[in-house]
């Protein structure tokens, strides 16, 4: 990993965390109507896949969005007003949280639905494959996305067709109160991908460089027309499934628990001189300055023009 | 009977809890009806099991710790795949309640639904029982955006084979499940999750509610207003908004929208002249313009002026808070469309 990408995942990571945070904050203060969805815990998996990835690639992504989008580099002000369901949100206001995307970007949108992102994304490699672009498409899923019947359409249809598509899942061990040792029958998701006839590499996915690395060899073999991969991310949520979720059914015995992916980078890369402490601190405060400015922007936009309900129905 | 006071959460809860006692072939299936599978600390001394969610909204709370793992079943999150083996366990013994956490997530469940258990009895020739209860969640005004508020139970009823009731107050919410669940057919129960939280009289004792009955609610002579579910409120705003004008509304809540019940729209309709249904559906094919399109066929003469509908407008469901609002049937959406009726009625009282 060269100084700039460190410094980039580091900005990344940070600004997805703030901007988490800010919202846990919000959220509580009952500005933010509906469910909310927090990525604090996971950075390192959207900002080690996203270090690789250009506006040109495609990434499908969750519930869970937030950070994938940030990482994707929506504008985070627009991301803000999108889930205060403001004018100058993302969408228009008309989407909020679940719904937060830019095209423009190559992010295809967070999605409500669990699973509803392996077709999206091998569609999105089928476009690449068949103009004879030079992109990939990323496909980020839960481990209880991984029991949806999609998973296993989408990775055998990926698969016969060599799409260029890598599928990322974030086992943070959970999905909403059901661990994934109950859910699934194999041990992990990695796993099943040889029943598929294409690579499964399970990371520690609270380690960015072990992201960073594994992405980059699939990005390779989706490029060179080899087909999917799957990558499976160890990692733990910080917060609970949803806003107001009490947390029953966390242990102490959960591996990841006390670990965080953005203070382990900071030692890591500052002890790889990829980054000085005076930077690190210099980017924490411009991430933070970042997100306060993304707040003041989202309170300040009005509701959106009521006119707008019935527009953007059909092109 | 005791009089007392509990949520439409609580007495849909209780309904299924009356229901697993008296009848051991009943269970409960769905992602996180429980929430907690094989969480140690989740298991107490004596072998029973805690809950960590008892459904997302909390509405199965307690079942796991009464009925055990055995008969309160979290599943993965596969839709498809525990919708299909509901319909398969009621084809062969078992009286189960599927829980679609949300009506919208219905494109994962629709298969088992639509082409298996709604057809299998009719494909057999009559020698198939399919006793499922669909419990689902509908509705916007929580601001849970575009896949988690639609309203669907219209797609439901449009199918052969499925019964769909929308309950509209707790009372109605536990004597409609417990026949939903008596019912040996596949029954949709489909609630309304601006609901959850109203309180109203529910006695303890085990009561059902006929299925494919409307009732009544409001009896009036110049206007009839059929509404589904929530939507009943808003009926009963607007007889009480007219009232002072001297219009008398009958009030009809519909409870079970398929099959739903013709009779009584239809002497009502007889009666009053005037209709119009209110249906939080997207505004076309729907249980509102069912309800439409049968009254002018079999109540035409009766007829004093158009039926008129007043569903969401043929958009998704919006986030922000005053789009939501906006796209929700109220009260003054009833009175601003149905004026050209009520006009029509205030003359004639004030000739
Ligand atoms: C088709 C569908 N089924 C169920 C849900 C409800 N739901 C939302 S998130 C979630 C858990 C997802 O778990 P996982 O895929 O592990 O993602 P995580 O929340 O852990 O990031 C569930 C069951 C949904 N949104 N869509
Ligand atoms: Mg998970």
């Amino acid at each position: 990993m060269d100084q700039q990408t460190a410094l980039w995942i580091y900005q990344k990571m940070n600004e997805i965390r703030f901007f988490e945070v800010e919202v846990h904050h919000i959220f509580g203060k009952g500005l933010i109507p509906g469910f909310v969805h927090l990525y604090a815990g996971e950075e390192a998996v959207a900002t080690g896949v996203m270090a690789l990835l250009d506006d040109e690639d495609y990434i499908t992504s969750t519930h869970r969005g937030h950070g994938h989008a940030i990482a994707k580099g929506c504008d985070i002000k627009g991301m803000m007003a999108e889930i205060m369901g403001k004018k100058d949100g993302l969408g228009g206001g008309k989407g909020g949280s679940m719904h937060v995307a830019d095209i423009d970007r190559g992010m295809l949108g967070a999605n409500g639905i669990v699973g509803g992102g392996f077709g999206l994304a091998a569609g999105a490699a089928l476009t690449i494959k068949t103009l004879g672009q030079s992109h990939v498409a990323v496909c980020f899923f839960g481990d209880g996305a991984s029991n949806e019947g999609t998973f296993h359409e989408g990775l055998n249809l990926a698969s016969i067709l060599d799409l260029p598509v890598i599928f990322v899942c974030e086992n943070n061990q959970f999905g909403e109160g059901t661990p994934f040792r109950y859910a699934s029958a194999s041990e992990t998701v990695a796993e099943r991908a040889p029943a598929y006839n294409m690579p499964g590499v399970r990371v520690d996915g609270m380690d960015v460089e072990a992201v960073y690395e594994a992405t980059e060899k699939a990005i390779k073999r989706a490029k060179a027309g080899e087909g999917p991969t799957l990558i499976e991310c160890d990692t733990y949520r910080h917060f609970g499934h949803f806003e107001g979720d009490e947390q029953k059914y966390k242990t102490d015995q959960d591996p990841n628990r006390d670990r965080d992916p953005i203070t382990e980078f900071r030692e890591k890369a500052t002890k790889n001189k990829w980054m000085t402490s005076e930077q690190a601190d210099e980017i924490e405060s411009n991430a933070k300055k970042t997100v306060e400015d993304a707040v003041a922007f989202a309170e300040a936009s009005p509701l959106p023009d009521e006119s707008t309900l019935y527009t953007d129905i059909f092109a | 009977m005791t009089e007392r006071k509990v949520t439409f959460m609580t007495a849909i809860n209780e309904a299924m809890a009356q229901s697993m006692r008296k009848d051991e072939s009943v269970i409960l299936i769905g992602t996180d009806v429980a929430g907690g599978a094989e969480v140690d600390h989740l298991v107490q001394d004596d072998g029973r099991y805690d809950d960590a969610f008892g459904g997302v909204f909390g509405l199965s709370k307690g079942l796991v710790t009464e009925f055990g793992r055995r008969r309160v079943i979290d599943t993965p999150i596969a839709e498809h795949g525990y919708f299909s083996a509901a319909v398969g366990a009621a084809a062969t013994g078992l009286r189960p309640i599927a829980e679609l956490m949300f009506n919208d997530f219905v494109g994962f469940a629709l298969d088992p639904i639509l082409n298996q258990g709604a057809k299998m009895r009719y494909m057999f020739g009559g020698k198939a029982k399919i006793p499922l209860t669909v419990r689902t969640v509908h509705g916007a005004g929580a601001g849970a955006a575009a896949q988690h508020s639609q309203t669907l139970y219209g797609l439901f009823g449009a199918i052969p084979g499925v019964k769909v009731v929308v309950p509209s107050n707790p009372y109605d919410a536990k004597g409609l499940m417990l026949a939903a669940i008596e019912d040996d057919n596949l029954v949709v129960f489909s609630e309304d999750k601006m609901l959850y939280g109203i309180k109203g009289d529910v006695p303890e004792d085990y009561y059902t509610i006929e299925i494919g009955k409307a009732n009544v609610v409001r009896e009036g002579s110049d206007l009839t207003i059929v509404a589904i579910g929530k939507m009943v409120q808003v009926a009963q705003e607007v007889a009480e908004r007219l009232n002072p004008d001297g219009v008398e509304v009958e009030v009809i809540d519909l409870r079970t929208i398929a099959p739903w019940d013709q009779e009584t729209v239809i002497e009502s309709v007889k009666k009053t002249g005037r209709l119009i249904v209110i249906d939080e559906s997207n505004p076309h094919n729907n249980t509102a313009t069912d309800i439409a399109s049968v009254v002018a066929d079999k109540a035409f003469d009766y007829l004093d002026g158009p039926i008129k509908t007043v569903c969401a407008p043929n958009t998704p469901v919006p986030f922000a808070a005053n789009l939501e609002k906006a796209y929700i049937p109220d009260a003054n959406k009833v009175l601003h469309v149905a004026d050209e009726i009520i006009e029509d009625l205030k003359k004639s009282h004030t000739m």
